[in-house]
């Protein structure tokens, strides 16, 4: 375990020093900052629209982190070849892996936090005060955090065995497919067998179910959010989070690392 | 050296007139357009379910933008007093896509309410929709009675169903937070059907409560429209005590005043005196604006 | 094949034979379709024995973001070591590779031979018993090579046992103890430098300076350059051949054998066809 914090610790001070990341926080800082004009402009509604916006920001530059950061953890190692002198030390693959996810997951909390701060400063920039119902907004943060961990697992899973780019590209796209797993399951067709009804519906249950996350509907109208769903959603990112995790492990302990 | 110098100055003046030249192409360019644009709305996008899943987890923001489409377009069209029958066609659709996104959008529903039902030159004259957008409102908001009420107005004022408009407000009483008024409304409009205290309670609590400028705006103009309907009662009312009295129609209205039927002449909500007119009927002012309010919300 | 405890041993094998391959199999960089290896005892499959090795990869790169320091620190966590004996160790290799004034600048900054120098320091911080280099004196010019000459000498004074590859003739017959010939993928053999060069030396080279005119029969065999010639011999002729060049007042530069060539000596092995043993065993016994 304490290998895994090294190579961890190490992927947050490499973050740190990216300046990719700065940029991105920055973007999404100026979010807030539009988000109050555009606030301005929909009368009867400036709160709600500076939480979806901001919520909108936090997620999507997450999800543009979790899936290109995320992606080049492994392959951006493999390719520059920085890992051959490192995997002769004393550390297991996995140990590896496992290091990788949690220093990015670290910096994406740091990120989000940084954004939700941002956020809440917007907030109060128009409100001049923060309800008790403002607090919402930090579990609308947790889950998306929890959605990103989960596209981070991924996205290291697809870059163990396929090219950066395609990695990408099958990331994003089990993003899309998980965003709709839910209306896949109760797609109502008329021609199609119940055979291929329950394949997809057996597909639905398997795809990673993203809007488990969203909560964002609720908490922009400071709406409360059930403890039952906080707490069966952090279940659900972790165990299929360890899933992925176990796998990309075992797919990577066999690589060949010309 | 001086040869790149010149090229530097020469390269910098060829920036500047460049973008100069783009900015004043520009400004034609939309001068030439806005002579083709049709004086058509357009609404490329129709179907609620498409947007909502093209906006991905995001549907709530999707759903705030075209509420504040749908804000502008009702604005414009109020502002440049173009509403007539069938041209406020966007209104629902618009309408439907935002509660689509966004359920939880309470002012949309109150907003659609409103301005769905409401008969031009106020609103779309679209009872039936707005019955649906706040039917839709209710389940997905089922604790905020106030669509209740909506819904009541919109069954009494611009359907005239006082049936379906008592259980209406019956449904919202039984909310522990709703108005007391509510279930009082219930049994007075299943009694007695339409009548001019009831309208001009009704208004007058949407003209208190509402929060939205625009609805209230109009609930103001409909309770000024009701406070001449029952001034008017009244006055008829008195004039035809003094005929009583007297065996003979009030021409003026400081006979009733002097006949101490009133204590002052009576003004209408713009402040002009109410008079007499043919018949010895109560009536406007001629010069009163609240005549061609009353002429164009008939 | 077996290398044993405290050897230099060199593997030998011109460019593709497969010596990166074979050491990337015993440090688990890739993994073979059969046969088995033990290095210290322990299987390769135990990562715990990366303990006791110390790995140089061909070529190296490292987190270019990270100050020289940083990178030994962080690779040193992976030990079993107390953070101020990690500490020492650091400064000590930092010196002893030569890059002390240049820790705190980031890697992105070195220079080929820099980056090969923190790749050595690395490879030798945590005390290994065992240290493994891939073409370790690739890319550094002469001082640099001299330099990671003198610190192999160094490990094996240190009683280490250092297994290296490279194509370089001169390297092997300086460092090793033994080497191990690779060529096309096979192990040709294995033995001192003098055993595996040594066997046919294919004569003697004179260069010298004549005057024009002169009669020397030596002179059709001979290549010339400018005012020189070249004129190659077997042994035995070697001074027939100087008796001719005195008498004929020539001036004679050097004598010299002539060296085979490594594709020679490489070519020799392949027609010698030798049977390739499947195991590869390296052991400290």
């Amino acid at each position: 375990m304490k290998n895994v914090w090294t190579v961890a610790t190490n992927t947050f001070r490499e973050a740190v020093r990216d300046r990719v990341l700065y940029n991105l926080v920055f973007f999404a800082l100026l979010m807030m900052g539009a988000a109050i004009l555009v606030g301005q402009i929909s009368i009867g509604i400036e709160e709600s629209v500076i939480v979806s916006l901001g919520l909108t920001a936090i997620s999507v530059i997450g999800l543009l982190i979790a899936v290109f950061i995320g992606v080049g953890l492994v392959s951006k190692e493999m390719e520059k070849r920085t890992l051959y002198a490192l995997l002769a030390e004393p550390v297991e693959r996995w140990e590896f892996l496992l290091g990788k996810f949690c220093g990015l997951v670290m910096t994406l909390t740091v990120n989000t936090a940084a954004m939700a701060v941002g956020l809440y400063l917007a907030l109060w920039t128009v409100k001049h005060t923060l309800e008790k119902s403002d607090g919402w907004i930090l579990v609308a943060v947790y889950l998306i955090l929890l959605k990103l961990a989960l596209i981070v697992a991924l996205a290291l899973l697809f870059s163990c065995f396929t090219t950066p780019f395609l990695a990408i590209l099958f990331t994003a796209g089990i993003y899309v497919a998980g965003v709709f797993a839910g209306d896949l399951r109760t797609v109502q067709a008329v021609d199609l067998s119940s055979a291929t009804m329950n394949l997809l519906k057996g597909i639905s249950y398997l795809l990673p179910n993203f809007e488990n996350f969203n909560v964002m509907g609720a908490v922009a109208h400071g709406r409360a959010v059930p403890g039952a769903l906080v707490r069966q959603a952090t279940l659900y990112a972790v165990v299929y989070g360890a899933v992925v995790l176990a796998a990309a492990s075992a797919i990577f302990s066999r690589r060949n690392l010309k | 050296m001086k040869r790149s110098g010149i090229i530097e100055v020469a390269l910098g003046v060829l920036l500047v007139s460049g973008l100069a030249g783009v900015w004043q192409l520009q400004k034609k360019i939309d001068v030439q357009r806005q002579a083709l644009q049709e004086e058509r709305d357009e609404l490329v996008l129709r179907s609620p379910k498409l947007i909502k899943r093209m906006s991905l987890e995001y549907a709530p923001l999707v759903g705030a933008l075209y509420w504040t489409r749908t804000v502008q377009y009702y604005g414009e069209k109020h502002r440049l007093q173009q509403i007539r029958q069938g041209n406020l066609e966007l209104l629902w659709p618009l309408l439907d896509i935002t509660t689509t996104l966004d359920p939880n959008l309470i002012v949309a529903y109150r907003f659609g309410s409103t301005f769905l039902s409401d008969a031009p030159p106020r609103g779309a004259g679209d009872p039936d929709h707005a019955v649906e957008l706040l039917r839709r409102g209710v389940i997905a908001n089922p604790d905020y009675w106030r669509l209740y009420q909506d819904m009541g107005n919109v069954y009494y004022f611009d359907k005239k169903d006082y049936a379906r408009a008592s259980e209406a407000f019956a449904e919202g009483a039984k909310n522990p937070q709703a108005a007391i008024w509510m279930k009082v409304m219930a049994a007075k409009i299943a009694a007695e059907g339409e009548s001019l205290e009831t309208s001009y309670f009704l208004w007058r609590d949407i003209y208190q409560t509402a929060q939205e400028p625009q609805i209230k705006k109009n609930a103001e103009l409909h309770l000024r429209l009701v406070k001449v309907d029952l001034d008017l009662r009244e006055l008829n009312r008195l004039a035809d005590e003094y005929e009583r009295r007297t065996g003979r129609r009030a021409t003026k209205m400081s006979e009733l005043v002097q006949a101490g039927l009133l204590s002052q002449l009576p003004g209408d909500p713009d402040g002009y005196p109410y008079v007499l007119g043919e018949g010895g009927k109560a009536e406007l002012n001629l010069y009163s604006p609240m005549l061609e309010e009353k002429l164009m919300n008939k | 094949m077996r290398v044993d405890t405290g050897e230099v041993f060199g593997f030998l094998g011109p460019n593709g034979a497969g010596k990166t391959t074979t050491i990337k199999l015993l440090v688990r960089l890739i993994f073979p379709d059969g046969g088995s290896a033990r290095i210290l005892g322990k299987s390769i499959d135990d990562v715990s024995m990366h303990q006791e090795i110390g790995y140089l990869p061909e070529q190296p790169y490292f987190y270019d973001y990270l100050t020289a320091a940083e990178l030994l620190d962080y690779f040193a966590r992976f030990h079993r070591l107390t953070a101020t004996d990690r500490q020492t160790r650091v400064e000590n290799m930092l010196k002893k590779v030569g890059l002390e004034t240049a820790k705190k600048i980031q890697l992105r900054k070195y220079s080929k031979g820099m980056l090969q120098r923190v790749g050595l320091a690395q490879a030798i911080l945590h005390d290994p018993q065992v240290v493994i280099l891939d073409e370790p004196m690739s890319g550094l010019d002469p001082l640099g090579r001299r330099e990671v000459r003198d610190i192999i000498l160094e490990l094996k004074k240190e009683g280490r046992t250092v297994l290296f590859s490279t194509h370089i003739l001169s390297d092997a017959e300086m460092l090793c103890d033994r080497v191990g010939v690779l060529v096309g993928g096979k192990l040709r053999g294995v033995g001192t430098p003098e055993e595996m060069v040594g066997i046919k030396t294919q004569g003697m080279e004179i260069l010298f300076e004549v005057a024009k005119g002169k009669n020397l029969p030596l002179l059709a065999k001979a290549t010339r350059t400018g005012e020189r010639y070249r004129v190659q011999m077997p042994e035995e002729e070697l001074y027939g051949a100087i008796e001719q060049l005195r008498a004929a007042g020539a001036r004679i530069l050097s004598v010299a054998q002539i060296k085979p060539t490594l594709e020679d000596f490489f070519m020799n092995l392949v027609e010698a066809d030798r049977a390739q043993a499947n195991a590869v065993e390296v052991s400290g016994k």
